[in-house]
């Protein structure tokens, strides 16, 4: 188990197990692989796991197992899972969105350019010239939390946040980049818009994208 | 020859705001879908089990009361959770017992005066659309409940099968869970997140009163109290998963706590998690309510969680009325009359109902 490591009770119905303290895509790689493996294991007690940056929070029925029973489990999933991730690349699947950047779906675009001292074509070339890493699933149902924003076009949220941003929104808040997959209020810069529908509770996987996978933005003309 | 029946609820009023609610939407946090549920979820199973429910079907969680339904057929009822002085066709019905409603009989909820929410349960539950696996309402989400959204007048919620087995006179004998009282005792363990906050930080939220303020929702409780001093001065971390009852303290150093609604993960550090067992109460609080925090070891913690299995989920549900065998015009039938409360029932065939004690005095 890597010194990192802390597993402690949240409640008394989840286990926390931290892998790290930092936002590192190595340490996410470590959340994912341990989310399978415990997956893998079938057990009964465990209701759901829910990954984040670099923890992975495990909610258990303590009425089938007891905490000291369930930290023995993890610890020794832990240690196992930490030994076989050890190396091994992770491919991830690339998820292509396509995007109409800038006029009515990304109204802000023209904000962004101007702080960050670029053309509007430059923050289409760069923001879309780079794939994203879905560190966690959070926020609202579907929201990717994405790394990997060019600091260049790194630009504040706005001092007033709109009441309505419309589903499939594309934006920017510090460092960060994400999308929209419902309409909400919302104080991210605007600079595009995707047609495609991130969250469906109709569909079999209701989640387009999932933690593990990666995000490109691909520029388009019109949503057609 | 006979019609078919649809067993229906009719939303004549809906009060302030009454949601469908389950045991919650659990297995899709992983995709930020929150859970969200009855906050007062003893009220919901305990309701669920007077009227022989399975203990995943749907009630309405009703806020401050208010609420106004018609049962299209003869429905078995109970009321759990806030007492709402209701009535059924003008007669006083309890909270805690099963009673039949006839078709077409109203039940009208006064306002809620002894906590934030009633529930009702019925025969066979709320019959909305499961949505990944349940029938919640989660309201920013817009998944779940009536249409997605809190349930209106004039809606029309479809009921589900009734169990054949159930039979109405069930009892709950209560303790009393009277939230209006000045404070609030919630047992809590520390962490996950104790690591990020000062000694003092720590004591301060052990040895205060804090007082739930009224920008608190089914999301959460937002604290008003001393402020709870970090270790760093910082308070956000770099966002995890969050729990029902976790308790976060962001920037102002005032405790939010969180509920069914909450979203699935937070970037503020957690000094400590509501003992799963007292979820229930902090359902039912009003703003300006005290509560004080006291420290337990997360296995009592679990020795309470099966404490509560036994209390609420699979304790004896005694029946108010002894009917006593008589006959009329030649056929035996039970009949029956108790008080429970401030209100009169009677047994007829097996089926419990209210009745004005005016028009028929107990012998």
């Amino acid at each position: 188990m890597s010194i990192f490591t802390r597993i402690v009770p949240a409640g008394d119905s989840a286990v926390l197990i931290e892998l790290g303290s930092e936002i590192d895509p190595m340490i996410n790689d470590q959340v994912y692989s341990l989310a399978s493996s415990i997956s893998k294991e079938k057990i009964t007690a465990v209701i759901e796991l829910i990954p984040s940056y670099r923890s992975l929070l495990v909610s258990y029925d303590p009425l089938i197992a007891g905490y000291a029973e369930m930290q023995e489990m993890m610890s020794e999933i832990v240690d196992r899972s930490l030994d076989s991730v050890e190396g091994v690349a992770v491919e991830a699947k690339i998820i292509e969105l396509p995007v109409v950047y800038g006029g009515e779906d990304g109204p802000d675009i023209e904000a962004v350019a101007e702080h960050s001292g670029v053309s509007v074509q430059d923050v289409i070339d760069i923001h879309s010239g780079v794939d994203y890493r879905v560190y966690m699933i959070g926020f609202a149902p579907g929201f990717p939390y994405l790394g990997g924003l060019d600091e260049r076009i790194a630009a504040p949220r706005l001092k007033t946040p709109r009441l309505s941003v419309p589903a499939g929104a594309v934006g920017i808040a510090e460092s960060q980049t994400g999308v929209y997959p419902n309409a909400s209020p919302g104080g991210w810069q605007l600079i595009g818009r995707t047609a495609i529908r991130l969250f469906d509770v109709n569909r079999t996987t209701p989640s387009l994208i999932t933690q593990g996978a990666k995000v490109r933005f691909v520029p388009v003309n019109s949503h057609d | 020859m006979t019609k078919p029946t649809t067993r229906e609820l009719q939303i004549i009023q809906s009060g302030p705001m009454t949601l469908v609610q389950d045991r919650g939407r659990s297995g899709y946090q992983q995709l930020g879908v929150s859970v969200s549920g009855a906050v007062d979820v003893d009220a919901l199973d305990i309701g669920n089990r007077l009227v022989g429910n399975d203990m995943n079907a749907a009630g309405l969680e009703v806020m401050l009361g208010g609420l106004v339904v018609r049962f299209s057929e003869s429905t078995m009822f109970a009321l759990t959770g806030a007492d709402t002085s209701a009535t059924l066709d003008s007669v006083p019905v309890t909270a805690n017992v099963s009673y039949v409603a006839h078709s077409d009989a109203e039940l009208q909820m006064g306002i809620a005066n002894n906590g934030m929410r009633a529930y009702l349960a019925v025969a066979g539950g709320v019959g909305t659309p499961s949505i990944l696996g349940s029938r919640s309402t989660h309201l920013t989400s817009a998944i779940g409940g009536s249409k997605g959204g809190k349930v209106i007048e004039g809606d029309v919620l479809p009921l589900g099968d009734a169990s054949s087995k159930s039979i109405s006179g069930k009892v709950f004998e209560a303790e009393s869970r009277d939230t209006s009282a000045k404070g609030l005792n919630i047992r809590i363990l520390l962490g996950p997140q104790d690591n990020e906050f000062s000694l003092v930080g720590i004591e301060t939220l052990l040895d205060s009163t804090y007082s739930v303020t009224d920008q608190s929702n089914r999301q959460g409780l937002r604290l008003d109290g001393p402020v709870i001093e970090s270790k760093s001065g910082r308070y956000d971390i770099i966002s995890d998963a969050v729990v029902n009852g976790s308790i976060q303290v962001p920037g102002d150093g005032k405790p939010i706590i969180l509920l069914a609604d909450r979203q699935t993960t937070g970037g503020y550090a957690k000094i400590a998690t509501v003992a799963t067992v007292d979820l229930s109460k902090l359902g039912q609080v009003t703003p300006g309510t005290n509560i004080s925090f006291v420290s337990i070891s997360i296995e009592e913690a679990q020795v309470l969680l099966a404490d509560r299995q036994r209390i609420i989920i699979e304790s004896e549900l005694p029946r108010v009325v002894a009917p006593t065998n008589v006959t009329v015009d030649g056929i035996d039938v039970a009949v029956g009359v108790a008080q429970n409360g401030d209100s009169m029932m009677a047994e007829l065939d097996g089926n419990i109902y209210p009745i004005s004690v005016y028009e028929y005095p107990p012998v």
